[in-house]
C-alpha cells in the first residue's frame, strides 16, 4: 500500500456497538488520523442486549446503558444524522443534513432495525411496538409499568421469548404467537424448540404456535388481535418481534454488494462491490455484514450477535490500518447468549447448520444439558441451558471439527444417548427472521440483490 | 462510570454478585444481570469485581461518547 496506513481519514457510518469497538481498536493500533463517526440516534453508543431483559424487567433505566469507552477516541461524532449515500469514486459518505463527509477509509456499522407490522394502519395504533432501540425500550418499559391487561407478542425468537419472559415475571398476562412449530425452533431446531414450548407454557404464558396474526384490531388505540385459526383475543399491547431488517438502503446506489441480507465481505471485512471484486479502502462488520466462514463450508453468515459484532469490528480496524500481508481474518467461532424464563441459554458454533443433534450432557427433564449439533459426522454447534462451564470444551471440538456424535466425557449423565434429526425448519415457516443466517449455498438464490437506483 | 459484562464470556462464578452486590446481581441459578451505570458510591467495589473476575468479563471505563451530545 501507499503511504502510512495509519493517517488519513477514517469514518465510521454507525455509532453502536461496532462502531465504538472500531474506533477504539483503531486508535490502539496507533491510527494517528482524523476519525468521525456518523450515528442516526442521538445518543452516544449504548447496549442492547439490556433493553429487552434488565430494562423490560424495570430494573435498569432504558437511558442507562450506556457503553464504557475502553481508550481516548479523539473522535469527531455526528450523532442524530442519518447516512443518505456514498459515493465510492469522491470517496465521500453523504448526510442527511446535506453535509458530505471525506474518507481515505470508510467502516459501514449501520447493524439492523426492527421489522415493522406489515400493515401501516395497523402498526400505527397506540400500544404496537418493536424493540430495538433504547426509544423503543424505554416506551414500551412505561406501558408495562402501567399494568397492560394483556401484552401480545408476536414473533418467538430469541428477542420475542425474552419480552414474553420480562412480561411474566412481572405477573402481566402473556399471549405469544408463532408461526413455526415452537419457540426458539429457528435458531436451536426441534429438540430444544420443543423444551422452550415447555417451559414458556409452566411459566404462564398463553403460546399458540403454527399460527399467525391476521390482524390488529382498534380505533386510535390497540384492543384486541385476531389469529389465523379463526380465533382473537383482546390485547391493549402488542410487540412485534418478527425479527430485523439491514439498514443499507443508503448503499443502494453505492455500486457495493449490499442488499437486504447485508453488505458482503470477504474474511477480512473488506466489502464488495456488485460484481464480487473486493474494495480495498471500504470495511464492513457488526450485524450489517455478511462473511464467508471457513469453519462452516465457507458460506456466508449473517450474525445478529453481540460477540461477533465486538470481534468483527476489532478485525476491521485492524485490517483498515495494516497492509496486505499483516491483515488477519475474521474466524471467531460464533457465539450468543439468551437469558429468558429464569434460564441462561448460551450457544457456540451454528446450531442451524446441523443435521443431527445430541443431549449430551444433562438431560431435557431438569432443562439443564448441553446439545451437541453435528453436521455430517462433525461438530458444527453446541447450546448449554444452565450449564454455561462446559460449552468451552464444545467450542474446542467445533474448532478442530471434531468428529459427530462427541465421545461421553467421563462426567457425562447422558439422558438420551442416540442423536435425533436436528429438525431446523426453513426460515420461510417462522414468524420471525433467523439471527442466523446462512446464505449463499442455495442455489435458487442469488449471492447478493442489487436494487435498482430509483 | 459505565461497565459491560461479555456475557458469551461470563461463566456465572457470581464473584462480581458478592463484591459489589449493587450492580451485580445472579437472576436464576447463572444468568447476570447488572447496572451499567456504576452509582458514584459503587466504583471501588465493581473496580473490585473487575479484577475479581476469573475469566475478566467485566469491562469498565467511561460512558462512551459522553462528550459527544
Ligand atoms: C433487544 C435486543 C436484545 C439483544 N440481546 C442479545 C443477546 O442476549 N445476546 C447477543 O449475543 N446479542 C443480543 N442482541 C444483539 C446485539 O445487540 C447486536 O448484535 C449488536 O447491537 C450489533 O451491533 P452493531 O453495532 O453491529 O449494530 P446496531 O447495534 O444495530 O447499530 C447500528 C447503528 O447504526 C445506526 N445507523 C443505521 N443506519 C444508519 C445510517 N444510514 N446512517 C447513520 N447511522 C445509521 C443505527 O441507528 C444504530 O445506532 C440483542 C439485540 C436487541 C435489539
Ligand atoms: S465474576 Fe465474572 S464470570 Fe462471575 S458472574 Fe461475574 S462477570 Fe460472570
Amino acid at each position: 500500500m501507499h503511504g502510512e496506513p495509519r493517517d488519513g481519514r477514517i469514518v465510521i457510518v454507525g455509532a453502536s456497538l461496532t462502531g465504538l469497538r472500531a474506533a477504539e481498536k483503531l486508535r490502539e493500533e496507533g491510527f494517528t488520523g482524523s476519525l468521525t463517526l456518523v450515528g442516526e440516534e442521538p445518543q452516544p453508543p449504548y447496549d442492547r442486549p439490556p433493553l429487552s431483559k434488565q430494562v423490560l424487567l424495570g430494573k435498569v433505566p432504558a437511558g442507562h446503558t450506556g457503553l464504557p469507552q475502553r481508550r481516548e477516541l479523539d473522535a469527531q461524532w455526528k450523532l442524530g444524522v442519518r447516512a443518505t449515500g456514498l459515493d465510492p469514486i469522491e470517496k465521500r459518505v453523504l448526510l442527511a443534513d446535506g453535509a458530505e463527509v471525506p474518507f481515505d477509509r470508510l467502516l459501514i456499522a449501520t447493524g439492523t432495525r426492527a421489522r415493522r407490522w406489515p400493515h401501516p394502519a395497523e402498526g400505527a395504533l397506540d400500544g404496537v411496538f418493536t424493540l430495538r432501540t433504547s426509544d423503543e425500550a424505554r416506551r414500551l418499559a412505561e406501558r408495562l409499568d402501567a399494568g397492560p391487561r394483556r401484552v401480545l407478542v408476536i414473533g418467538a425468537g430469541f428477542t420475542g421469548s425474552e419480552i414474553a419472559s420480562a412480561c411474566r415475571e412481572r405477573g402481566l398476562a402473556v399471549t405469544v404467537a408463532e408461526r413455526g412449530p415452537a419457540p426458539l425452533v429457528g435458531a436451536l431446531g426441534g429438540t430444544l424448540g420443543a423444551l422452550a414450548a415447555k417451559l414458556q407454557r409452566a411459566h404462564g404464558v398463553d403460546l399458540r404456535c403454527g399460527v399467525t396474526v391476521t390482524a390488529l384490531e382498534g380505533d386510535g388505540r390497540l384492543t384486541g388481535a385476531q389469529f389465523s385459526d379463526g380465533t382473537r383475543i383482546d390485547a391493549d399491547i402488542a410487540v412485534v418481534a418478527l425479527g430485523a431488517v439491514r439498514n443499507t438502503e443508503w448503499l443502494v446506489e453505492s455500486g457495493l454488494a449490499a442488499g437486504p441480507r447485508g453488505v458482503t465481505c470477504d474474511a477480512g471485512c473488506r466489502a464488495f462491490d456488485m460484481y464480487g471484486i473486493v474494495t480495498d479502502d471500504i470495511f464492513a462488520a457488526g450485524d450489517v455484514a455478511r462473511f464467508p466462514h471457513p469453519l462452516f463450508e465457507y458460506q456466508l453468515l449473517s450474525l445478529e450477535h453481540w460477540g461477533n459484532a465486538v470481534a468483527q469490528a476489532e478485525v476491521a480496524a485492524h485490517n483498515m490500518v495494516n497492509p496486505g500481508p499483516r491483515r488477519r481474518p475474521h474466524l471467531t467461532v460464533p457465539a450468543f447468549w439468551s437469558s429468558q424464563f429464569g434460564l441462561n441459554i448460551k450457544s457456540v458454533g451454528v446450531p442451524t447448520f446441523s443435521d443431527q443433534v445430541v443431549i449430551a450432557q444433562g438431560s431435557l427433564k431438569d432443562a439443564r444439558l448441553v446439545a451437541v449439533y453435528g453436521y455430517r459426522g462433525r461438530v458444527t454447534a453446541a447450546v448449554s441451558v444452565n450449564q454455561a462451564r462446559s460449552l468451552e470444551y464444545y467450542q474446542r471440538l467445533i474448532e478442530t471439527a471434531a468428529p459427530f456424535p462427541p465421545a461421553p466425557g467421563a462426567a457425562d449423565q447422558i439422558e438420551s444417548p442416540d442423536p435425533v434429526p436436528s429438525d431446523v425448519p426453513d426460515p420461510k415457516l417462522l414468524s420471525h427472521g433467523p439471527t442466523v443466517a446462512l446464505t449463499g449455498h442455495l442455489p435458487d438464490r442469488r449471492l447478493t440483490v442489487v436494487q435498482p437506483a430509483r | 462510570m459505565n461497565v459491560v459484562v461479555d456475557l458469551n464470556r461470563c461463566q456465572g462464578y457470581a464473584q462480581c454478585a458478592f463484591l459489589a452486590p449493587e450492580v451485580f446481581t445472579m437472576h436464576g441459578e447463572e444468568s447476570l444481570l447488572y447496572h451499567p451505570v456504576v452509582p458514584d458510591g459503587q466504583l471501588e467495589q465493581v473496580r473490585r469485581a473487575a479484577v475479581a473476575c476469573p475469566v475478566q468479563a467485566i469491562v469498565m471505563g467511561e460512558e462512551a461518547g459522553a462528550g459527544a451530545r
